[in-house]
């Protein structure tokens, strides 16, 4: 559904990500794990468009989509919850909501999306009419996937959705992404923890340093010597 | 009674001020560059209603509705070809560009209309009001009758329709309104048309109070206006609104009661002041972040 080769992504003089390659099938949830600065968000950003690679190929459901702007890619399918949320803290959340929706012409799907968002995030439903940028920092977590959900996505980048939360709302938020899968979403999830994120994965890439050092199924890589040190707290 | 008149007086170049300090806003919020070609705009709306009435002799409304379109495609072009080119520049390349249009602007005028000034008759055939010794004008009545329908609109524009929404979006987070699918080039497009289109109906009422044009009419009041957008604080609408009156009313008010030749001074340090206290502008808002 996803395929990335040879990934080149240039910051100035700094060479962020050296030539990556991986893909992701229809269905799957596949992880992207490595430390911070590994250049997990900077491949985020070069599939969905929101930075230039500087070289590379990258296709989505057999387009190929590099070079395309971001609004565009989006509205092929491939939704992205970015890193730090990025609600829009000005607006409403109903008013996120709907923005998440913009590129739908469907209004009978954004009405029913629209009420299974609020089944799946009640607490959204509750603060309907409030401002986003007044949102703890776990509501603001779940509107950001609310929001992307609202725009049909047939594939879901996820850059650390579990990041400053409880332990309590990590395991519902992971529950919430499972639960899309189940409903046909195919999501590349990029994780901190590992563990989680493993263990509702079918395969995973560990990136180190802008390079892919490692690919598995996710339930071989739980049990690697090198990764339980590495990244999953010994 | 003379306190009134004058507050009037203030009421009227603040609405002139305020319209044109939207655009400013409005582009700074979306496009995040400072568009100082901005005030030229309603210098190029007052020639065009010129030559519309004298040379055309077209009726003082179809001249209006020509300088509006004129504006509006002028600054949409002007994006496209100075500015859009330039959306991974430094923002002092962009700055130096916006002061290069103007001259440009200015420079055409001059070439064309020559630096003289022309007397412009007013669009406006509204017969002036007296109420309670009070003369208003049919400029003044129109202008702020005008001002306040289109502060009506635009506001309900922005925050109900879903294109002013998008624009809301694009202007907090240009990203991630592209990751909801709304395409940044158009929205800054339409950006451009709505402050060019205020910019021409800004000028329509400027040369209608003023009676007179030449090519640095633009100049002053755009200088002004953005002085009244930074006062209210940039990016902020509501704010660009309310330091376009306030800086009117200022502007005349010491221009009556304290000294003709001090008033862009005193203009100037009411600004200064603000910032100290207040250095996002009067309604501009110093961003939370949460983490
Ligand atoms: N805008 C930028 N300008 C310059 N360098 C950047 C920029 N963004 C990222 N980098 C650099 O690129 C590298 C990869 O960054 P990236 O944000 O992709 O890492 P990450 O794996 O997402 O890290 P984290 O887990 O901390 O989010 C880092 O060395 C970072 O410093
Ligand atoms: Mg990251």
């Amino acid at each position: 559904m996803l395929k990335v080769e040879n990934l080149h992504v240039y910051y100035g003089a700094i060479h962020a990500i050296k030539g990556i390659s991986f893909e992701v099938n229809e269905g799957e949830i596949v992880s992207l794990i490595g430390a911070n600065g590994a250049g997990k968000t900077t491949t985020l950003h070069s599939i969905s468009g929101l930075i230039k690679p500087s070289s590379g190929h990258i296709s989505f459901m057999d387009k190929s989509i590099g070079g395309m702007t971001a609004d565009k890619i989006m509205r092929l399918g491939l939704g992205h919850v970015p890193e730090g949320r990025r609600v829009f803290q000005d607006l409403t959340v109903q008013e996120n909501l709907e923005l998440g929706a913009f590129s739908v012409k469907d209004k009978d799907f954004i009405h029913r999306e629209y009420t299974r968002v609020m089944e799946l995030f009640p607490r959204l439903g509750e603060r309907r009419k409030q401002l986003a940028g007044t949102l703890s920092g776990g509501e603001q977590q779940m509107l950001a996937i609310g929001r992307a959900l609202m725009g049909k996505p047939r594939m879901l980048l996820m850059d650390e959705p579990s990041m400053g939360l409880a332990p309590i709302l990590v395991k519902e938020i992971f529950s919430i992404i499972k639960e899309c899968n189940n409903d046909g979403v195919t999501i590349l999830l990029v994780e901190q923890n590992a563990n989680m994120a493993l263990s509702i994965s079918d395969r995973a890439y560990v990136l180190e340093t802008g390079k892919i050092v490692k690919t598995d199924t996710a339930q071989k890589l739980l049990g690697d010597e090198s990764v339980k040190k590495a990244y999953l707290g010994g | 009674m003379v306190i009134i008149e004058q507050f009037i007086n203030g009421l009227n170049l603040g609405s002139i001020y305020a319209l044109m300090a939207l655009g400013y806003t409005m582009v700074y919020g979306i496009a995040k560059m400072l568009n100082f070609a901005h005030g030229d705009i309603i210098m190029v709306g007052a020639y065009t209603i010129s030559v519309a009435t004298t040379n055309l002799g077209l009726s003082p409304i179809l001249s209006v509705l020509l300088s509006m379109l004129v504006c509006t495609v002028l600054g949409v072009v002007i994006e496209k070809v100075a500015y859009k080119p330039l959306r991974m520049a430094s923002p002092l390349t962009v700055l130096i560009t916006a002061i290069g249009v103007s001259y440009l602007l200015q420079s055409v005028a001059l070439l064309i209309f020559g630096s003289k000034s022309q007397r412009v008759a007013s669009v406006i055939n509204v017969a002036p009001v007296t109420i309670g010794g009070i003369t208003l004008t049919g400029e003044s009545i129109v202008t702020l009758g005008v001002t306040i329908v289109i502060m009506i609109l635009l506001v309900l524009f922005i925050n109900k329709t879903k294109v002013g929404k998008a624009m809301l979006a694009v202007s907090e987070d240009r990203g991630a309104a592209e990751l909801m699918g709304i395409n940044v080039n158009n929205t800054i497009s339409l950006t451009f048309a709505i402050g060019s289109f205020l910019a021409a109906v800004a000028g329509a009422l400027f040369v209608s109070s003023y009676g007179f044009v030449d090519p640095y009419t633009g100049a002053l009041p755009g200088i002004k206006a953005f002085v009244a957008a930074v006062l209210g604080g940039i990016g902020s609408v509501p704010g660009a609104m309310l330091g376009g009156i306030l800086l009117g009313i200022i502007e005349s008010l010491s221009k009556a009661y304290i000294s003709t030749q001090l008033s862009d001074a005193i203009v100037f340090g009411v600004l200064i002041l603000v910032l100290l206290f207040k250095p996002s502008g009067l309604l501009g808002k110093q961003r939370v972040t949460k983490v």
